[in-house]
């Protein structure tokens, strides 16, 4: 087995355990350090000792119990909810529309609707503070919505777009052809067709939102302080053990998210 | 193809008619895109000119007083850090993402695939959450330190957190699947036919690979290595955690001077100063990959 080529080049199994042994530290170091929270997180000590000592659920409780992490947790998902919602299909129909009208400035636009993505989130994070004072929304729930908004309609766009390159708009021209309304040919014809890129597209918009921290410090508190916004902070002055509980949820909410992806793209 | 486009159809009286139709067609369809972009306009454009105009006024004058005052050596060593951390970095995410992708781009689509998936989780999951497990992972009693000094590679424990060094392996950390996905998307659509032949022509697997591969791999280590340089540019949250405040980036000072001091002739100066390098080397990524696919593998 050892002995046998690799690859086109003749080079054998043997001559290449080198590579194999880097590819596997390399994985080790993307997944390990993250997981490591979790067992952490049972941990019946205030201080994160690794073994951790005695096993507890006190940091989950802590969490639940706390009127103030609830709160946070709540307005996360709401904000996350409606930010999907809303950029989900706002994505959607700009990037159709860009793609079957074929204008010669639709790549302009594209990019346009992409640019959040360019543009430092720092940057977006203090212009949109600065524009949210003078329009009176800081620290709402209709404000944040917004600023994910535009944060996620790139994911939705970037998704959406590679699904629509993929497909044979021709199907469509012929469904109109039989008599279907351009709608009834895009619900009937495309949309199934583009459907996994569409739950991408809608998992990005959610998670983009969720996870988002730079915006909500500048443009969240009081009332509708976001969870990983209160995280920040709490970070930022004690490791407090009620992250760790915390963060192994966020991590389990990611591997979930994960896997409706991978089976939603595995059904095409 | 449209009907109005078919010469044979031109030519009746319909022409006129037919070319009215696809324009309105054209312009329901661009409608479609009208929404996302007025959202986009309001909180991404207007915000982001009211800076441009704030860096560029004093009171009510045009002025370059902002741009003065950020071009000291306070700011000079802000942005020499900033650029130091980010070329670290990248230097590092792609020593440490090029042999993976290399042999990902290798395997059968099954093994690959599950490769794929170490990539993925991370990048999935919230930065924040990573950014802590660093800090739990690097602290002093960290499980990092024991290690080292049960093994006893060391006496003491290490300073691995709250400074330069957390904040170049927190940040590698977060980078590595953005320099491995575009990297992996680029060396798989390298030609093996030309490692065989160069197999064929007596060169040893070694050579094949740094006078065949490598150089024909080289758009993928631009453009994987530009993204992680721009995105560690104007990284806010990852240092603003593991620097504990030894660590001073352009953002973190954008962010002090504009949510601290309320200084907002500095930040606007700063952050003008940020994004046109960010579109500068943006402009020079996008020769390398369409900027449309930049995410698509997430």
């Amino acid at each position: 087995m050892l002995n046998r080529p690799a690859s086109d080049t003749q080079i054998t199994h043997a001559r290449r355990l080198w590579l194999y042994a880097v590819a596997v530290l390399v994985m080790a170091f993307l997944i390990l350090p993250t997981f490591v929270v979790i067992p952490m997180s049972f941990s019946d000590s205030r201080f994160l000792r690794f073994p951790p000592q005695g096993f507890s659920l006190r940091w989950y409780e802590s969490y639940l119990t706390s009127p103030e992490w609830m709160q946070a947790t709540w307005v996360s998902l709401k904000v996350a909810v409606l930010t999907t919602l809303l950029a989900t299909p706002l994505g959607i129909a700009a990037s159709y529309g860009l793609h079957v009208s074929r204008v010669p400035f639709s790549r302009v636009l594209t990019i346009a609707l992409i640019s959040p993505l360019i543009i430092p989130i720092i940057i977006l994070g203090v212009g949109i503070f600065y524009l949210y004072v003078r329009l009176g929304v800081v620290n709402t729930i209709p404000g944040l919505v917004m600023a994910h908004t535009i944060l996620a309609i790139p994911f939705v766009v970037v998704t959406v777009s590679s699904g629509l390159q993929q497909y044979d708009s021709n199907q469509e021209l012929a469904a109109r052809n039989l008599g279907a309304s351009r709608w009834t040919a895009f619900r009937t014809i495309t949309l199934p067709q583009i459907r996994g890129s569409i739950v991408a597209g809608g998992l990005f918009a959610f998670i983009t939102s969720f996870d988002e921290v730079v915006i909500a410090l500048f443009i969240s508190g009081g009332q509708n302080t976001t969870l990983t916004r209160r995280m920040f902070t709490g970070l930022r002055d004690e490791i407090d053990p009620t992250i760790a509980a915390i963060s192994s949820l966020l991590i389990v909410l990611s591997v979930i998210m994960l896997l409706i992806l991978v089976l939603s793209n595995r059904q095409k | 193809m449209t009907a109005a486009s078919d010469p044979a159809l031109q030519t009746g009286d319909n022409a006129a008619a037919l070319r009215a139709d696809e324009l309105r067609e054209r312009a329901t369809l661009l409608g479609m895109s009208v929404p996302a972009l007025l959202i986009v306009g309001v909180i991404v454009f207007i915000p982001v000119g009211w800076l441009f105009w704030l860096s560029f006024t004093d009171g009510d004058q045009l002025s370059l007083t902002h741009y003065r005052r950020i071009a000291d050596i306070t700011h000079a060593r802000i942005f020499w850090q900033t650029f130091e951390i980010s070329a670290l970095v990248t230097v590092l995410a792609l020593l440490l993402g090029y042999p993976l992708a290399y042999l990902m781009s290798q395997l059968s689509p099954r093994w690959a695939g599950i490769c794929l998936i170490f990539v993925l989780v991370p990048f999935w999951t919230s930065l924040l959450v990573r950014t802590y497990a660093w800090m739990v992972l690097l602290q002093r009693r960290g499980l990092v330190n024991q290690t080292l000094m049960d093994l006893g590679i060391i006496d003491m424990p290490l300073r691995l957190v709250y400074n330069y060094t957390g904040t170049v392996i927190g940040m590698l950390h977060i980078m590595l699947p953005f320099m491995i996905l575009p990297l992996y998307a680029a060396l798989r659509t390298v030609d093996m036919n030309y490692m065989r032949a160069a197999a064929n022509l007596g060169a040893s697997p070694l050579r094949a690979f740094w006078t065949v591969f490598f150089p024909l791999s080289m758009p993928g280590v631009i453009a994987g290595s530009l993204l992680v340089f721009i995105l560690s540019l104007g990284f806010y949250v990852t240092p603003a955690l593991l620097g504990g405040g030894r660590v001073m980036m352009v953002s973190m000072k954008i962010q002090q001077d504009a949510g601290l001091y309320f200084d907002w002739g500095a930040a606007s100066a700063l952050g003008v100063a940020l994004l046109v390098i960010t579109l500068g080397i943006f402009w020079v990524l996008s020769r390398f990959m369409r900027i449309e696919r930049l995410y698509g593998g997430r």
